[in-house]
């Protein structure tokens, strides 16, 4: 197990390797000189050159990708050209929302989502299944933005129920805080819960056909039973790689709710840096969503151990 | 933007099999009912694209300060080049610079429409060439799929994202930045499809009676791509469509000077709370697009790939 876990853990490098070579040539790709950026509309040639010889852009570039790259791993990110802070001072003060909405999200969706697409897998054709099936379908096409849009007006607006935008710290008030996630998250929700409902609801129709179930039904298990423990947990491994896929999702969905709700989260960070071309933080948010993105689906793979057995490392 | 659906783990076995009964396939599912469905209201789509200037619609850049922020349905009166005044109704409203919206959203579909097909056929042609190459040439695949796991390890609209924020803002931009990220799906599918079929028998037969390579590829191998790659097309095409109104809205997409339904969302943010008519009539035609390539693109995959229909 440990021996898997320390392959996977250096079979990520590679990958992680060419994410940061692409992210890197991207910015050598923009037009015109990240040192005149910098310095301003004001700058003379002197200082431009200065800049140029700080940041060193006179270098080979594969050596500029050296330092490049050992800096991050020393977790110097650089500084940001836009907000006149380093990236890192700035990715700590935006992480919080980006962390909440994920959270909240995942747990209402998952929570969601497995026991419908249970349901619906058990009822196989029925009204329910068909409503499942509809809505995953509605979930995939209608946009993130347009839904919260429509939650917004109904919610905040004509009810008053919840507030329309803004965000407050979970260490301030944590009732306002919640009372805040709560439109965002459900926003965010409805692409994800039809993606893992789908799944689910397909892995647990092909296990429902397996020997074991009848088995299990023969020797009067209950139907919750058969279902949550027998049908359920055979059926984890492809539930949980979509969980996996999904986070890209989660992550492009954060970026435009974050707009949607004016929540200050790493998705608004990084339409704000584009907005400003301001490099540096586009890189390193990018790197880090990259980062999460491969190991949540890394401990994802370690995970699977835990819901089938048969699968030995 | 790759929003990464179940669609993306196609059996290609059971494809290049069925392969064999193409002709009847093709109209079984033009037969389908998904597949009509999706593919009507697309149709009534792309007559509005193409028919967007004979639909009651004025000059959806002309701005008009005398008729800001009306709600639908409010009588405009226009003056026209002659000097003489007309009267119209603006059933969508208009928004704050005085633009009508209901032209403005039937432009947009030539938008929504021009991106997703672009991107989609971009994507296949850009997927199918580095995925064929890959899946026949062994010393080429080991750095072309590592040069995809990269770039599928970075989430498709923050690729995107960075990808628009190279260039300047642009139709073309934005279709680039949309399809970088869908390249690798595709050629997943086509290496994994030639993988497959290259160990077949009439492949290797083909092969022992010196059939020149490209031949080998047009002839034998590509054949068994198109029905995986035409649902794989749709799919992609509702995707991009949401992606480029997502850029848009975001203010990093097309620019405003040309309509397209995520700018005009993003125009409509401000004064939502007020004027929700910009928000929710380019939102109805975004979601219905999308929604009836989806639905088709569910009615070709369970036609054209019958094994993984049973799966999803």
């Amino acid at each position: 197990m440990l021996d898997f876990i320390a392959r996977r853990l250096i079979a990520i490098v590679p990958v992680l390797t060419v994410v940061a070579v692409l992210i890197f040539m991207m910015l050598r790709l923009t037009p015109g000189d990240p040192a005149a950026v910098i310095a301003g509309d004001n700058a003379t040639s002197d200082q431009i050159a200065a800049i140029r010889e700080k940041l060193g852009l006179e270098l080979p570039i594969w050596q500029q990708f050296g330092i490049w790259i050992g800096d991050i791993l020393r977790g110097n990110f650089g500084e940001s050209y836009f907000f006149k802070k380093t990236v890192a001072e700035l990715i700590a003060q935006r992480v919080e929302p980006t962390l909440a909405l994920a959270t909240c999200t995942l747990i209402f969706a998952i929570s969601v989502a497995v026991p419908i697409g249970v349901l619906a897998a058990y009822r196989q054709g029925s009204l329910f299944d068909r409503g499942v099936m509809a809505f995953s379908v509605m979930g995939f096409s209608v946009p993130g933005f347009v839904i919260g849009y429509c939650l917004i007006y109904i919610f905040a607006i004509e009810l008053g129920w919840l507030p329309v935008q803004g965000y407050v710290r979970i260490g301030v008030n944590f009732w306002q805080f919640l009372e805040r996630m709560v439109l965002p998250s459900l926003t965010l929700s409805v692409g994800f819960i039809a993606l893992i409902a789908r799944i689910t609801r397909a892995s647990v129709l092909e296990v429902l056909n397996e020997d074991y179930i009848r088995t299990a039904r023969a020797k009067g298990l209950s139907n919750r039973v058969v279902l949550m423990r027998h049908a359920l947990r055979n059926a984890a491994v492809p539930i949980l790689t979509v969980i996996g896929i999904g986070i890209a999702l989660l992550i492009g969905g954060a970026v435009v709710t974050e707009s949607v709700f004016g929540l200050p989260g790493l998705g608004r960070l990084t339409v704000e840096a584009v907005l400003s071309r301001d490099f540096p933080t586009i890189q390193t948010v990018i790197l880090l969503f990259s980062v999460v993105y491969v190991m949540v689906n890394l401990l994802i793979d370690i995970s699977y151990t835990l819901f089938d057995p048969r699968i030995r490392y | 933007m790759s929003a990464i659906t179940p669609e993306d783990v196609v059996d290609s076995a059971s494809i290049a099999a069925a392969s064999t009964k193409r002709k009847s396939l093709w109209l079984l599912a033009l037969r389908n009912p998904s597949v009509i469905v999706g593919g009507a209201i697309l149709l009534v789509m792309l007559v509005i694209a193409i028919l967007a200037p004979f639909l009651g619609t004025v000059d959806p850049t002309r701005i008009d300060p005398a008729a800001r922020n009306k709600k639908p349905g409010t009588e405009i009166t226009y003056r026209l080049d002659n000097g003489q005044t007309a009267k119209r109704e603006a059933i969508f409203g208009t928004d704050s610079l005085g633009r009508d919206v209901y032209s403005r959203v039937i432009y947009g579909t030539r938008v929504s429409l021009a991106v997703g097909i672009s991107v989609s056929l971009a994507a296949i042609a850009i997927g199918t060439v580095i995925g064929l190459l890959s899946g026949y040439i062994r010393w080429l695949d080991g750095i072309v799929m590592r040069i995809m796991d990269g770039l599928m390890a970075i989430p498709g609209i923050l690729l995107a994202i960075a990808l628009v924020s190279i260039w300047r803002a642009g139709l073309i931009t934005v279709i680039f930045a949309i399809v970088v990220p869908d390249v690798p799906r595709v050629v997943r599918l086509v290496r994994s499809i030639v993988l497959t079929v290259r160990e077949e028998p009439y492949v290797e037969g083909a092969v022992s009676v010196g059939t020149p390579t490209w031949v080998l590829m047009f002839r034998h191998i590509l054949p068994n791509t198109i029905a995986p790659l035409i649902v794989q097309g749709t799919f992609i095409a509702a995707a991009a469509i949401l992606a480029e109104a997502a850029l848009s809205f975001l203010g990093i997409g097309i620019p405003p000077e040309i309509p397209s339904w995520g700018n005009i969302m993003a125009e409509g943010r401000t004064l939502f709370r007020v004027f929700p008519h910009n928000i929710f009539y380019p939102g109805i035609f975004l979601a219905f697009t999308v929604l009836a390539i989806n639905i088709m693109g569910d009615g070709l995959r369970d036609t054209l790939d019958p094994k993984m229909s049973k799966k999803v």
